[in-house]
């Protein structure tokens, strides 16, 4: 296995080259504003070493570009809503529980439609194909070009969402379409929301991905390329496109399963030190733990599969200032090596803290030589206790765990740590989260309600579905293995119904067969 | 003259009155967070509900009793819609030729807790400050005006798809909860009802009173300390008179359906002062009874409601999960519910558990 994994984060662009798992080479390099020349940069380092001047099979990329488009509105164009489901739901229409101006910014036509399914698959009403063709021809004279489909138990049934599919295909051809039930979960609003966000960004993946393809392609290789998503696992490339909101949360998950693979643990909690945050989460069996249910992005409830993450604001470029001593929440970001004062410039930031006290040697050393001691230990006092409660409120057991400090501030994690049995470091730390990219497998998951089953029977149905969409995804069928499996009585139901959660994650197949 | 007494219900008071019915609900009756959705809408479009003492209805007045009955999971996907809940009320009218004065809800805990404000927006009257529970049962028969040994029918049933049933004469609450759940069933699960119209007179006697200013303000103490960063759970006990049975996280859920409901059990293995102890959890989609090391502790009809630790909202029994950090609390029960004919019908032996009701709050043991 010959792998590059690359991580797009606030600060750095990362990259590392992976063989038979282990870590050849890893560059670091500033983020640009353009993402690409980041990216471009970073891999002509890592080429410029000789290990690196091999065929690779695989670029894997991890970004937050497409949730900091949502978080920061930019980005985002006009999408169509058609809510397949009436006459059930109407008094919550599709962006009904979005903040206004986010509503404002992509809502551009809202259609609801007769249609849908009940829970044991019987349709609730005929679907109104009428309606869906003079919702198609509306879009078409509108000019919209992105349009999201949500269908009540569509999870279930997803034939409601296909037929309005091939309505559009065959009347605005040029339109994007995302199917709510390719997202995912039961949850009528918030599987519809992950679909309108993800038709919103639709423009963005193409050509931010186009953008990864020529900066991989300028840098001299031809390797297929692939993009990370939250639960730790990648997608092609072109699946990527087509489901930006599948990569919302990759960057922590990257780093928390890079500093699995670097240090051989599978249980422990997971500090990374960026330059702006640290995010602290846990380990369990090699995976995040996940977060509960639902999941605000950029102040939309979805139901993302999201790593359970507690981030604060102290990171390597965070500013320390105020009376007691503060690091952070602020931060200079990408701009810490122009302003930070170990690398000439003006603001006292905590990478110059960790320089003076030795924690680190970068810069220019003798620009931090005033600093005063009392400054100093104040300093590295509060980092100190705001990583500590952190720690302390995202530990789920009693005693003490090993904590896994990595990222490029990992210098600011303390030699020991009260609730800490160990504070474990490990070679390329700094770049963990490019090695998560680098080792991610890909996954496919299924979440439906089975009658009539046994629980066996039912947990190997669903089964055997997510085997089938991760091999769709392009996992090697013999190398995959069930990675959680969740299954849930249904109260009030009749026929014994159980509702069946199956997340199944093998290695990424062949190249010849991608 | 009742008409000086009604008050005003504000968006805020609907956002708290979220938060305190879902702790009423004791793990079940739903998320109130669609019912809460629709009252933002209806808000928005100008629509307002005004709250009313049960003391203030006349003897002879006609109160619809709502409650959305089904499957939570199904209500995820057929989204609450304040116009169904309305439709089923309207029913009432046209086959009893009556006007109602107002609305209350059958179970202020949950998603119900925010049903009849639903309809009394879209029907300009106002919502009785009143319910039949203080909290969330599973059945029919479970209620303060079933203990009463008030008329069970007629019950109305609307699916937003055209169909409309009405239960006209039953023998027995029992009988109710019966067949309306057959036509709720083949509704897809879910469905908007109104129970038997009661009186004034009737919901004076036998409402359970003040429950939706309880709600709302248990959400805004809970609200207020999270705001504040002060520790919400010990805010709320103080505000209601509660008790904090048990803290830790949650080790094990054991879940099974068993006619038609959601039974099972959750442990929490304890923290802080509960270290070396376990907690085990029985629940009938409500939690029922609370076990400490093997002991019961508490039990229905005495409210456990189990919290998140840190920021106080309810932990469902559909939504509670491994590794959860949770506080468990007990709250008094109301007074119709503990008589010894009201533990008939929803004391410990309702939910099949071979125990002399004991309650945390009761004279001999407030000494103790």
């Amino acid at each position: 296995m010959k792998r590059i994994g690359i991580d797009v984060g606030g600060t750095n662009t990362d990259a590392v080259l992976l063989v038979d798992e282990k870590v050849v080479h890893s560059v670091k390099r500033p983020t640009t504003a353009d993402i690409t020349s980041g990216i471009l940069d970073a891999l002509k380092a890592l080429r410029a070493n000789p290990a690196a001047a091999i065929p690779v099979e695989a670029v894997v990329i991890g970004t937050t570009h497409f949730i900091n488009a949502v978080v920061q509105r930019r980005h985002l164009q006009k999408v169509a809503a058609i809510r397949i489901g009436l006459p059930a739901s109407a008094s919550l229409p599709p962006f009904c529980d979005w903040p206004a101006d986010l509503a404002a910014m992509v809502s551009g036509d809202i259609f609801m439609l007769e249609g849908g399914h009940d829970y044991d698959g019987r349709p609730f009403m005929p679907l109104d194909t009428a309606g869906l063709k003079a919702a198609a021809r509306r879009i078409k004279d509108k000019g919209l070009h992105s349009v999201a489909v949500c269908s009540s138990f569509s999870p279930l049934d997803p034939s409601c969402e296909t037929t309005a599919r091939e309505i559009l295909a065959d009347i605005c051809p040029d339109a994007a379409v995302t199917l709510s039930h390719d997202l995912g979960r039961i949850g009528l609003l918030e599987r519809e929301n992950a679909a309108l966000l993800n038709a919103a960004l639709n423009d963005l993946a193409v050509t931010t991905v186009a953008a990864f393809r020529k900066a991989i392609a300028d840098s001299g290789l031809d390797a297929p390329l692939f993009l990370t998503q939250n639960d730790g696992t990648v997608m092609q490339a072109e699946i990527a496109t087509a489901f930006p909101v599948m990569s919302f949360a990759s960057g922590a998950t990257n780093s928390m399963r890079g500093a699995a693979h670097l240090s051989g643990l599978a249980d422990a909690m997971v500090v990374d030190v960026g330059g702006t945050t640290s995010d602290i989460g846990q380990l369990r069996h090699g995976f995040p733990r996940e977060a509960n249910a639902v999941v605000e992005v950029g102040g939309v409830r979805t139901l993302f599969r999201m790593p359970d993450l507690l981030s604060i604001g102290l990171g390597g470029g965070s500013h320390v200032e105020g009376t007691p001593i503060r690091v952070g929440p602020l931060s200079v970001g990408y701009r810490l090596t122009s302003e930070a004062l170990v690398f000439g410039g003006t603001r006292v930031t905590a990478t110059d803290i960790a320089v003076a006290a030795g924690l680190v040697d970068v810069g220019d050393r003798s620009r931090v030589a005033s600093l005063p001691g009392t400054l100093i230990d104040a300093a590295l006092a509060d980092a100190k206790r705001k990583l500590e409660e952190t720690i302390d409120r995202m530990k789920t057991e009693a005693g003490d765990v090993p904590l896994l400090a990595v990222g490029g501030g990992a210098f600011l994690v303390p030699e020991r740590l009260p609730g800490v049995s160990e504070i474990v470091r490990v070679p390329h730390g700094d770049c963990a989260n490019a090695v998560g990219a680098a080792i991610a497998q890909v996954s496919g998951e299924a979440d439906q309600v089975f009658r009539e089953l046994s629980r066996n029977e039912a947990i190997a149905a669903a089964r055997s579905i997510a085997e089938d969409r991760a091999v769709q995804a392009g996992a090697a069928r013999v190398s995959l293995k069930t990675i959680d499996v969740e299954d849930m009585p249904i109260a009030y139901l009749p026929g014994n119904a159980l509702r069946v959660r199956v997340r199944v994650a093998g290695a990424i197949a062949e190249p010849a067969l991608v | 003259m009742s008409e000086r007494q009604l008050k005003d219900i504000s968006l805020e008071e609907i956002e708290a009155l979220a938060v305190g019915a879902w702790i009423l609900g004791t793990g079940g009756g739903g998320s109130p967070y669609l019912g809460l959705l629709n009252l933002r809408r209806l808000y928005a479009d100008g629509h307002r509900v005004q709250l009313m003492s049960p003391l203030d209805l006349d003897d002879d007045d006609w109160v619809a009793v709502v409650s959305n009955m089904g499957a939570p999971l199904v209500g995820q996907e057929r989204l609450a819609d304040s116009r169904s809940i309305a439709r089923a009320v309207r029913m009432q009218e046209e086959l009893n030729n009556i006007k109602f004065r107002a609305v209350m809800s059958v179970e202020i805990g949950g998603g119900n807790g925010m049903q009849a404000l639903m309809a009394a927006a879209h029907l300009g009257i106002p919502v009785v400050d009143a319910d039949c529970m203080g909290r969330a049962f599973p059945e029919a028969q479970m209620t303060s005006v079933a203990i009463g040994g008030l008329r069970p029918y007629p019950c109305t049933l609307y699916d937003p798809r055209g169909i409309e049933a009405v239960v006209t004469k039953v023998p027995s609450w029992k009988w109710m909860e019966r067949a309306s759940r057959k036509i709720c069933v083949e509704m897809g699960s879910i469905a908007s009802t109104s129970k038997a119209p009661r009186t004034g007179r009737e919901v004076k006697d036998w409402g359970i009173h003040f429950t939706t200013t309880a709600a709302i303000r248990i959400g805004r103490v809970v609200e207020g300390a999270n705001r504040r960063h002060e520790d919400p759970i010990a805010a709320m006990l103080a505000s209601e008179g509660g008790k904090q049975l048990f803290t830790g996280k949650i080790v094990d859920v054991e879940r099974r359906t068993t006619e038609g409901f959601l039974r099972g059990s959750a442990t929490i293995e304890g923290s802080d002062g509960d270290r070396g102890d376990r907690l085990k959890l029985s629940f009938q989609n409500e939690w029922v009874v609370a076990w400490r090391n093997g002991e019961a502790i508490a039990m229905c009809p005495d409210l456990i409601c189990v919290l998140d630790s840190v920021n106080g909202h309810a932990v469902g029994t559909e939504t509670v999960r491994y590794g959860q950090r949770v506080t468990v609390v007990a709250l008094p029960a109301p007074t119709v519910l503990t008589s010894a004919r009201g533990l008939e019908f929803v004391g410990p032996r309702a939910f099949g558990y071979d125990l002399d009701f004991r309650s945390l709050f009761s004279p001999t043991e407030a000494g103790a």
